[in-house]
């Protein structure tokens, strides 16, 4: 995905003179050309992300519109009340693009991993999240959202599904339906929950924008459904779509169950297969989770 | 308190309610009367004009001075300070870009108006704007680690269109030593000046370096 990154970026930015680019070390090679061909919209600034996310937003005071990237601790984590401040309050749009997610940088310890990113920029008024499963999948939705005036995260992870989903921004893609259960499975977890639910009468629900949530489409799929039971898949820290989720069914109850990265200090060295390994979240972990679930679930 | 600005504290004297700031407020009323009387090119009436100076307040704090020499200037009618700090009025402890007219940043949290300042120099130049951008900083901010992030960033750039503006009333919890002297050794032209003296800021604020940034340091001692 990080070479989508910047291929997409290098397209956008001979297109668009609006467009600007912010780099905090990390990615530079991936810039060359376009700082090459556009050295007053690329600002390599050094590692300071705090100083970068500002300087982004003194861009799009001036009407550009501002692209910072670094690894997701140090994009989002670190810079955070700069992220809130000179963007959310200001009311000013720009993206920032993180790699490393969760822990994707699972053999450098903790310092560099980040499940806790999206979670913490769904509390900020008027942010959006974008989650693509494939490289392709965020380039269409950069493409669709980058100049909409809002602040834009996007994550990329180094897992990835086989296939792209013809996805749209702020849309969930029906995968398939089902009547026991409806998934809502966040990014590159799809491919994974999909081998989990062969077999299992449950439809899926494919999200790559977290935030706004798509509660409309949800409200859609799930309000005839016997029981009203939810289960998501997030690669992220668990639980983080469950206030979407219940606010788009209100007033009905609903069960969920919270598939995701637990609150765990991960102490642990290893890649990203490990780390899903040892959570559970693989499709064997997820499908054990599901069918427990499942068989705890209310007679109607 | 000099002649030139009594005016601007009878302004003041219309509103209360931030006395816990008024330090910070007495400090900059000099540099912002020079700032907004003699240098700042702007239209209160088109307050986002193109062709406009920018002016950030980065440190936020104490913005009553900033305030009443904006109304003097005619950017909202002299009556808004009576509603300082109240639910009907604009005019809060530190400022809303999207509530006052010609307020370029909203800021309060410190550390963030400085490095925004030079992302819109480094616009104002991929734009070919010939414009100038002013930031004012506060001793007490420059605790913050992103002031000399950015000290550090701005120094390093050519921007000669960029001039910041410290105001130094020993507000600073740990001593900053020759402040000056820290700008300078990251790049920037920095001087330092007396903070009541209209004259010397003035000529401090109108000689920019031909390639680098500015600094000037205004030295508060009453």
């Amino acid at each position: 995905m990080r070479a989508q990154m910047g291929r997409t970026i290098e397209e956008l930015m001979d297109a668009d003179p609006r467009l600007a680019v912010v780099l905090a070390d990390i990615s530079n090679g991936y810039f060359e050309g376009v700082a090459a061909a556009h050295p007053d919209r690329v600002v390599k600034v050094g590692i300071m992300e705090q100083t970068a996310v500002s300087l982004a937003a003194g861009l799009a005071l001036e009407g550009f519109i501002p692209v910072c990237h670094s690894i997701a601790p140090f994009i989002v984590e670190r810079p955070f009340e700069q992220i809130k401040v000179d963007f959310c309050y200001q009311r000013l749009g720009g993206n920032f693009i993180s790699i490393g997610a969760s822990y994707d940088y699972g053999t450098d310890g903790m310092t560099h991993q980040a499940p806790g990113d999206v979670p913490i920029l769904c509390t900020l008024p008027g942010m959006e999240v974008v989650v693509s499963g494939t490289p392709g999948e965020f380039d269409a939705l950069f493409r669709e959202s980058y100049a909409d005036g809002a602040p834009t995260y996007f994550r990329l992870h180094s897992q990835q599904n086989a296939a792209d989903r013809p996805v749209h921004f702020g849309r969930l893609h029906v995968e398939r339906e089902g009547s026991r259960a409806t998934i809502v499975v966040v990014g590159p977890m799809l491919d994974r929950t999909l081998e989990a639910a062969e077999g299992l009468d449950v439809g899926i629900l494919y999200c790559t924008t977290v935030a706004p949530f798509d509660g409309e489409t949800l409200r859609a799929v799930v309000g005839d459904a016997p029981g009203h039971a939810v289960i998501l898949v997030e690669p992220y820290y668990e639980g983080t779509l469950v206030p979407e989720v219940v606010r788009a069914l209100r007033p009905a109850p609903v069960r969920i169950e919270a598939i995701g990265v637990p609150r765990r200090v991960l102490s642990r060295y290893g890649g990203p297969d490990e780390h899903d390994a040892d959570l559970g979240l693989t499709a064997d972990g997820i499908h054990r989770r599901m069918e427990a679930f499942l068989a705890a679930a209310p007679s109607m | 308190m000099s002649n030139a600005t009594a005016h601007i504290d009878r302004l003041m004297d219309l509103a209360s309610g931030d006395e816990k700031h008024d330090p910070s407020t007495r400090s900059t009323l000099d540099v912002l009367w020079v700032l907004f009387d003699r240098v700042l090119r702007y239209d209160p009436h088109d307050p986002r004009s193109e062709g406009r100076d920018r002016f950030l307040m980065s440190k936020g704090h104490g913005p009553l001075a900033l305030y009443a020499i904006m109304a003097d200037k005619g950017f909202f009618p002299a009556d808004e300070l009576t509603r300082f700090l109240t639910w009907d009025g604009i005019l809060g402890g530190h400022p809303d870009r999207s509530r006052i007219p010609g307020i370029e940043v909203s800021t309060g949290s410190l550390g963030h108006g400085f490095p925004m300042a030079v992302g819109v120099a480094l616009a104002l130049r991929a734009k070919r704007v010939d414009r100038r951008v002013f930031v004012l900083i506060g001793d007490g901010e420059a605790n913050e680690g992103s002031v000399w992030e950015t000290a550090l960033l701005a120094g390093s750039l050519e921007l000669p269109h960029l001039t910041a503006i410290l105001i130094d009333n020993g507000s600073s919890t740990r001593p900053l030593g020759d402040v000056a002297a820290k700008f300078a050794a990251f790049g920037w032209a920095a001087r330092t000046v007396d903070g009541r003296d209209h004259e010397a800021i003035y000529r401090a604020l109108t000689t920019p370096d031909p390639v680098r940034p500015a600094i000037v340091v205004a030295e508060i001692r009453d």
